[in-house]
């Protein structure tokens, strides 16, 4: 294949959906009753005008109260083998280009040209009937997904060895656990062999093992040659396996290019590396009746707001939050990511007197320190969490709340000394050296 | 994988697009496991199986031939009542299910519309073929009542073809249509039930047509299900072929076939919008 070949080809792309569907509230009985006796005659306006689209060739910038832009001029080429990263966040268009792309749905304005036959992965299993045993669902589903018949039985083996269920080919689906459900599901999808491949973060399912071996899967489709265009929310996933990053965001492309820049760069937007972050007003403070998040700052060993930190230094993860209605047990925990959206790691609050005590109403400081000359040059973000215990219930769950940078250090007492380059990982520990000088 | 790679384009869609035969013909193997799906999956875990096929008219057939035949004793132009309703709820049986399927097959494969591209034809289809199995098996007990009325075929039976496909487009028709419509107005799920009530004595199904009024019978004859259930009747009791009845019905069924596929066409492109 020749790596020079355009093989999606997409040119001004736009899509706008009709919202429409609004309720009204009525304001007394009588306007009720009234509304009610309407609601026929309403709802049929209503149904019937979200199939009018002939108003559409509105202007660009028309912006309607009911019409959104889920796309908007988005122009961009794909090249024959390249594995391409489409990222964003919610409501940023990348499901609706997925979803044109694969011709599930028109749309308003512009075109695109593929190259060859095209499936799509919007989820696993599509299709999959649980009164059906395994191997009619592998052909329900193969099909389903565009195969003919004939490349199914060709793949058949291959299919079932990939998900390890040979045992149960012939057992109704429904019997099969979810995981099992899962690996037969995918194994079909990974043996889809069209020129142009579009997968919708379908890795987010099954145990480690089985996401380690689709990953590996999705690595050598890339390898082969065919062309990908990847949608995930896994920023180390999309920079593990894609040549080229797409960001999209409003409906409009933001940037594009390398991925590990591109998705770097994405991690960055719009946290711009604060390091502390307070709610004042208690209303819409993350959380909820039993506790809620007030602040969350990072913290030197002085006690100082710290967005950069040098390598050597002790760093404060520290999480302020009220307890509104206490008795429970709870624990606090926080998560650390690089920007490649590796988790780091994750860590639980300590302190083992309170990790049994049901805690008051009131207000809690909880830090955690991470040690100097552990985390590697770099930027880091913070995820913010609170569980009530028995049962476990997430009170607040922030994501990326706060971010700090950890800078390098030619000095004495670190993992680099006087090496001039970055050293590689994701941490950057001071080990204990030992050299054996041996004159033979 | 194909020699010449395909080309796909992807634009704004036109008004009117016509089917895309070619295309059907592509899907052909998913049509084959989507009608198996449907007749493995109706009676799954049920303990009579198909002969429910069987079942379910016979059990019409005896209520009807009690209350209609023996209690109202309608007039069946001199055939057994058993026979008359028999030649005439098996194809009912087959059109009304068929339709009744067709038209909810898109809001019941909403899951699929929104996830993977097909030819949306293909969700009303099914339905209509994969009925076909279950008409097969209740020909059994059609056989069965005409060997007992000691019925010998006539060269009436040569119809049979024809009054199939017949009886096949009069629910691709309907399910095109309602179908389409019943994504954007979920109303049509509430009516089918008292719509296919209706059309049970809209057509001659318990009765004879000879009992409509002659001033009517034109009417009358504009109703596809007519044309069906007397082609039927005329072609295995062997009486006399009432094409007054089958040329306009067919008519009919094919406007409503084209009109259906266009409009099903014209609506498809916003169906997953507004699902």
């Amino acid at each position: 294949m020749n790596k020079n070949n355009i093989a999606v080809n997409v040119e001004n792309l736009s899509k706008v959906f009709r919202l429409g569907v609004k309720e009204q509230a009525s304001e007394n009985f009588a306007a009720a009753l009234w509304a009610f006796v309407r609601s026929p005659v309403q709802n049929f306006r209503k149904y019937r005008s979200l199939y009018n689209f002939n108003d559409i060739s509105l202007a660009e910038e028309e912006q309607g109260d009911d019409i959104l832009w889920a796309l908007k001029n988005v122009s961009f080429t794909v090249n024959e083998g390249e594995v391409v990263g489409i990222i964003g966040g919610n409501g940023a268009g990348k499901s609706t280009l997925l979803k044109i792309l694969s011709r599930i749905t028109p749309p308003t304005k512009g075109n695109i040209t593929i190259q060859g036959r095209v499936s799509s992965l919007l989820e696993v299993g599509t299709g999959f009937h649980p009164e059906l045993t395994g191997r009619e669902n592998v052909y329900l589903n193969g099909t389903i997904l565009g195969m003919r018949k004939k490349e199914v039985d060709q793949r058949f083996d291959e299919i079932v060895a990939f998900s390890g269920v040979e045992k149960f080919l012939d057992t109704p689906v429904k019997r099969y656990s979810s995981g099992m459900r899962v690996r037969l599901a995918f194994a079909v999808a990974a043996h889809l062999e069209p020129e142009v491949l579009i997968v919708d973060e379908v890795l987010a399912v099954g145990d480690a093992a089985f996401q380690q071996k689709c990953m590996e899967k999705m690595e050598r489709v890339g390898k082969e040659g065919r062309t990908v265009l990847f949608v995930s929310h896994n920023m180390a996933a999309v920079s593990s396996l894609c040549d080229r990053v797409i960001w999209l965001r409003g409906g409009q492309k933001v940037m594009e290019g390398g991925a590990q820049d591109i998705v770097g760069k994405y991690l960055l937007d719009g946290t711009d590396t604060t390091a502390h972050r307070e709610w004042n007003d208690p209303g819409s403070a993350p959380g909820g009746k039993v506790a809620r998040l007030r602040a969350v700052r990072l913290i030197s060993e002085q006690g100082a707001i710290a967005e950069h930190a040098d390598i050597r230094d002790r760093i404060g993860l520290q999480m302020e939050y009220e307890v509104l209605q206490g008795g429970s047990v709870l624990l606090p925990n926080f998560r650390v990511q690089n920007d490649n959206g590796i988790v780091v790691f994750a860590t639980l609050d300590q302190d083992q007197e309170w990790r049994q005590t049901p805690r008051p109403a009131g207000r809690y400081i909880s830090t955690a320190w991470i040690p100097g000359n552990f985390l590697n040059e770099g930027t880091y973000f913070v995820n913010c969490n609170l569980l009530t215990r028995h049962p476990d219930v997430v009170q607040f769950r922030e994501q990326e709340v706060v971010s700090f940078a950890v800078g390098g250090n030619m000095g004495p007492g670190t993992a680099r000394g006087d090496w001039p380059g970055k050293l590689k990982g994701v941490v950057s520990p001071v080990l204990e050296w030992e050299t054996i000088y041996n004159k033979e | 994988m194909t020699d010449k790679t395909p080309v796909i384009t992807i634009k704004p869609p036109a008004k009117w697009e016509i089917i895309d035969f070619k295309e059907l013909r592509d899907y052909r193997d998913l049509f084959f496991f989507l009608v198996w799906r449907d007749i493995k999956v109706l009676y799954a875990q049920t303990i009579m199986g198909f002969a429910w096929a069987i079942l379910n008219p016979l059990i019409q057939i005896v209520i009807f031939s009690v209350i209609f035949g023996k209690v109202a004793k309608l007039d069946t132009d001199g055939i057994p009542y058993v026979l008359f309703s028999t030649v005439a709820i098996i194809p009912w049986a087959y059109m009304s299910e068929a339709m009744a399927k067709s038209s909810q097959s898109l809001v019941s494969g909403q899951s699929m519309l929104g996830k993977v591209y097909f030819p949306r034809l293909i969700f009303p289809i099914t339905p209509v073929l994969a009925k076909l199995v279950d008409f097969s098996i209740s020909l059994v007990l059609l056989l069965a009542v005409m060997l007992y009325y000691r019925i010998t075929p006539t060269w009436n039976l040569l119809l049979l073809p024809f009054l199939v496909v017949l009886m096949m487009s009069v629910p691709a028709g309907i399910g095109f249509w309602l179908s389409a419509l019943s994504i954007r107005f979920r109303d049509v799920k509430f009516a089918m039930p008292f719509v296919i009530r209706m059309l049970i004595y809209s057509a001659p199904i318990l009765y004879s047509a000879s009992s409509i009024p002659e001033g009517y019978r034109l009417l009358y004859s504009l109703n596809p299900i007519v044309a069906v259930i007397e082609g039927y009747r005329a072609c295995l009791l062997g009486t006399e072929i009432p094409w007054e009845f089958i040329l306009p019905g067919a008519l009919v069924s094919i406007v409503l076939l084209i009109s259906g596929a266009i409009y099903f066409r014209k609506m498809e492109r916003v169906f997953v919008d507004v699902i």
